[in-house]
């Protein structure tokens, strides 16, 4: 195994287990539908084409109608996108932020460790849904601020994450071997010690993205998030609740399809933090460690 | 449970008797051990010997029907007393600790930290009823075992908790427990590899005392032949998985029939003389990735054409000694250490005014004290050792004069001027003068940069040379440690232990240091690579002028290439000078070297 690439060393491994597979397809179903869903939606999302709540079948499409009597189908087709592209940058965000603080704290060390982690627990302390809630009605529902207020939210968490990986390689020889060069703090950081946490970083992406998909929908749920009338996801469950008796398929099929992609994409993080720990290595490797190799003397 | 004692053997049947037993990879089917078969009788004590990845802590699992993960058991015989415990039925619950038991390398990790070690001992009666003294008699077997693991204080003990005894203490908690059941069989995975010698002596006699008076057989695993050739009667020397020598010690050490094994004893430094190391060329290989023929062949100086049909059979020596090589007869008529020289060091360049003064050093960890009033001068061009037992602050020292250690007050001088204890203040002329090798090179280098990248690293942050110049000295610095210019391109985790340190030194030469600082370079290797790299550190002496501090808790490797040494004890300087090896005068020296244990079976031929 090369270690240049090591994050797609333990892509490609994650992806022969089962979990790995599996999970991917889950979730790549799902992408694939809210990418190309806008395309192939057979009515405008935002028109009256039915009657209200109608029910599936005959003139009110596969799906039925939704509240105001828009095609429920085109809605669930043309709703992921937005959703999941808001998500992704909010994801993206909230990472980099993250690894950013948990490397610094962790590799600088002493009080300003202490004062990085400290500013990090409050933020901690806002429960990720009430903070970003916070920001966005304070000052309006943009969508550039729905992306920094959920990925303000995650930074905290990867930053604790983050440094706990990161500490562990600050003590290692190699980053001690180059501290003797005198060498300036910013480029041990990025040169010796973020390159050896990529894999938590990747399984913190993953995971924050299942995150942000919640949130945003959560928030869209609550008024707050994308806003109407154009289609997404978790708006629909919101507005189409009051007719669950009528056309209950207008609320099942959005919510089912954020349920199946968190948890394909759960799945596939998982595979992928037991790929980087290990734990589902192939044996032919995993049976020719020896004990100096494991750092025992 | 069926009656075990049904198959009790007669007299001169062995105890243990192990029958081309083959473990293989799970699934794929490479071989990891294969075609291994000895025998031991009841109280004898036979050492399983190989380098890293040979398959002798494999054999030695296999022994209890224990395979790590990943590895499956695929065929032979374990025999103990005559019964398979391979075989299905057994019930290896009841065996494990009551009729095999285990001694692991490290009881750190084996004893459990949470638990009293008297709640640990009556543990294992616990678990084998079968084999419990009777009512009442549990208390007195467990003082009793630790009488004769010479566990004073038995009360204090079984009252504490692991972190509160010593690592010696720990391992004969460990052997306690092996032998509280009154096992027939003792398995010993490096039980003393993390300890000092002369505690390392104590456990090996009591070891052995206790193999005698209880009739139990022991398969001693190591590494060290050494140890071995102290402990062991009969010896297995594996290789790639395969067992290819078997012998008394004494007939297998002072002849030895297999060229490995001629290699091994070659390349081992002696504590009572300095001669030059023979390091082996290569590394065995990996499973799956065997060549036909002899395993060896491609790394022996005795291959010849044949050696590539087939594995060879044993060839028989003498009674009881065998080796799995064509030309086993003729190498045993060869003198293992024959021709070996006697280590020259008038090569060295000559110097007057000490390189580096160091003056009433007192270096503290937080409010420890790790080191008092140590003074020393480090002749140029020539090599000082520091050695001492673990905790003796030798690391630390080593730590304090590269500037990774700042707690420390007392006076250092380079050619000179005066070192800061602050790094930041010594200014890049002074850190490039002196430079500093890691003991384990499995962890100093960064597994994500290529050797190129790595060697090149303190060019860019200590001298303002061009991009070309740079490539040119990296390549300069990699044949100065015997790797060619090929491997700029690898990673480290695509290069052998010994080739991994060798670019921990390129990575030091390349700024060409005047004093190079080496912390058990040689510690986590094997022996074989342990003896190029020592012979490359000597050849750089030579060559280069250049001057070493070698931090070590090797005398054998001491003996063979320094010419000054420095006794460290609890962070106080014991002895120094250049006769402390052939002339002691500390009671502590004395001491420690007389703990040493050597191979001179192999040494005066």
């Amino acid at each position: 195994m090369s270690s240049r690439r090591e994050w797609l060393v333990i892509l490609k491994r994650a992806l022969r287990t089962p979990r790995g597979y599996i999970g991917l397809t889950v979730a790549g179903l799902v992408v694939l539908i809210a990418i190309f869903g806008p395309w192939l939606a057979p009515h405008n999302p935002t028109q009256t084409v039915t009657e209200t709540f109608g029910t599936p079948g005959g003139g009110n499409g596969l799906l039925g109608g939704d509240a105001i009597g828009r095609d429920v189908f085109s809605r669930v087709l043309a709703g992921g996108r937005t959703l999941l592209g808001v998500a992704a940058a909010a994801t993206l965000l909230g990472v980099v932020i993250g690894v950013l603080l948990g490397v610094t704290a962790a590799y600088l060390g002493t009080w300003k460790d202490g004062l990085i982690m400290r500013v990090v627990d409050v933020f901690l302390a806002f429960p990720q849904l009430v903070f970003a809630l916070l920001l966005v009605s304070v000052a309006g529902t943009h969508t550039w601020l729905l992306i920094l207020a959920v990925g303000i939210s995650h930074a905290p968490q990867v930053a604790r994450v983050v440094r706990a990986a990161a500490l562990d390689v600050c003590e290692r020889d190699f980053v001690k071997a180059v501290e003797l060069y005198d060498t300036p703090s910013l480029r041990v950081m990025m040169g010796e010690v973020l390159p050896n946490i990529l894999s938590v970083v990747m399984v913190e992406l993953g995971l924050r993205f299942t995150y942000s998909i919640l949130i945003i929908a959560g928030m869209s749920f609550l008024g707050f998030g994308l806003q109407p009338p154009a289609p997404n996801w978790g708006l629909m469950i919101n507005e189409n609740r009051i007719g669950l008796v009528v056309n209950p398929w207008a609320v099942i099929v959005p919510a089912g399809l954020i349920a199946v992609l968190t948890v394909g994409l759960n799945t596939f993080t998982d595979a992928i933090a037991r790929a980087s720990l290990g734990v589902d290595r192939p044996v032919e490797e995993a049976a020719v460690i020896t004990p100096v190799q494991l750092g025992l003397e | 449970m069926t009656d075990v004692h049904e198959h009790i053997a007669g007299g001169d049947a062995p105890l243990l008797s192990v029958e081309s037993l083959r473990v293989v990879v799970t699934g794929t089917g490479s071989d990891v051990v294969d075609e291994v078969s000895f025998a031991l009788r009841a109280g004898e004590v036979m050492g399983l010997v190989g380098e890293s990845g040979s398959g002798k802590t494999t054999v030695a699992l296999a022994l209890m029907g224990h395979t790590r993960r990943g590895l499956t058991i695929d065929g032979g015989k374990v025999l103990l007393e005559g019964r398979d415990i391979l075989m299905p039925n057994t019930d290896l619950r009841e065996l494990r600790g009551a009729s095999v038991a285990y001694v692991a390398q490290d009881p750190v990790s084996a004893l459990n930290p949470a638990l009293k070690v008297g709640t640990q001992l009556r543990e294992i009666f616990a678990a084998h009823p079968d084999v419990r003294p009777p009512e009442g008699g549990v208390e007195g077997r467990i003082a009793e075992v630790l009488a004769d693991v010479r566990l004073d204080s038995v009360g204090a003990v079984l009252e504490s908790y692991p972190h509160q005894l010593s690592g010696g203490q720990q391992q004969r908690v460990m052997l306690g427990m092996a032998f509280a059941c009154r096992p027939k069989l003792i398995v010993l995975d490096e039980p003393t590899t993390g300890l000092d010698v002369t505690t390392q002596r104590h456990i090996l006699e009591t070891i052995r005392s206790l193999c005698e008076r209880y009739r139990v057989g022991a398969v001693y695993v190591s590494h060290d032949l050494a140890v071995v050739a102290d402990i062991a009667g009969t010896i297995g020397i594996m290789y790639a998985g395969r067992l290819i020598e078997y012998g008394q010690v004494s007939t297998a050490f002072r002849a030895p029939a297999h060229p490995y094994t001629r290699g091994l004893l070659r390349a081992i430094p002696d504590p009572a003389r300095a001669h030059v190391l023979e390091g082996m060329e290569g590394q065995p290989p990996r499973p799956g990735s065997r060549p036909d023929g002899c395993f060896f062949a491609p790394r022996c100086p005795f291959c010849e054409p044949s050696c590539s049909e087939g594995f060879p059979l044993a060839v028989a020596i003498g009674s009881e000694h065998w080796a799995r090589c064509r030309r086993a007869e003729e190498i045993t008529l060869l003198p293992p250490l024959g021709e070996l020289p006697e280590r020259d060091h008038s090569g060295k360049r000559a110097g007057t005014a000490p390189l580096l003064e160091v003056k009433g050093l007192d270096a503290q960890y937080g409010e420890k004290p790790v080191l008092h009033d140590v003074s020393l001068n480090v002749r140029p061009y020539r090599c000082l050792a520091v050695v001492g037992e673990s905790g003796a602050g030798k690391t630390t020292f080593a730590r304090c004069l590269v500037g990774l250690h700042s707690h420390w007050t007392g006076e250092m001088t380079f050619a000179g001027e005066p070192l800061s204890s602050d790094r930041r203040k010594r200014g890049r002329e002074q850190i490039r003068r002196m430079q500093y090798v890691f003991q384990n090179p499995y962890t100093s280098l960064n597994p994500r940069k290529t050797v190129g990248q790595l060697v090149e690293q303190p060019l860019r942050e200590l001298l303002d040379i061009s991009g070309s110049e740079r490539r040119d000295r990296v390549v300069t610095a990699l044949e100065e440690a015997a790797l060619n210019a090929s491997y700029a391109a690898r990673y480290p985790d695509q290069l052998s232990g010994g080739e991994r340190q060798r670019v921990a030194i390129a990575r030091a030469l390349v700024v060409e240091p005047e004093l190079l600082i080496c912390d058990e370079v040689t510690s986590a290797l094997d022996v074989s690579v342990q003896a190029a790299i020592v012979e490359l550190l000597h050849r750089l002496q030579v060559t280069r002028g250049l001057t070493l501090v070698l931090i070590t808790h090797n005398l054998a490797l001491v003996r063979s290439i320094a010419d000054d040494v420095v006794i460290l004890r609890d962070g106080r300087v014991v002895e120094q000078g250049q006769t402390v090896l052939d002339n002691p005068q500390s009671e502590y020296a004395v001491q420690l070297l007389a703990d040493v244990p050597t191979l001179s079976l192999a040494a005066h031929p």
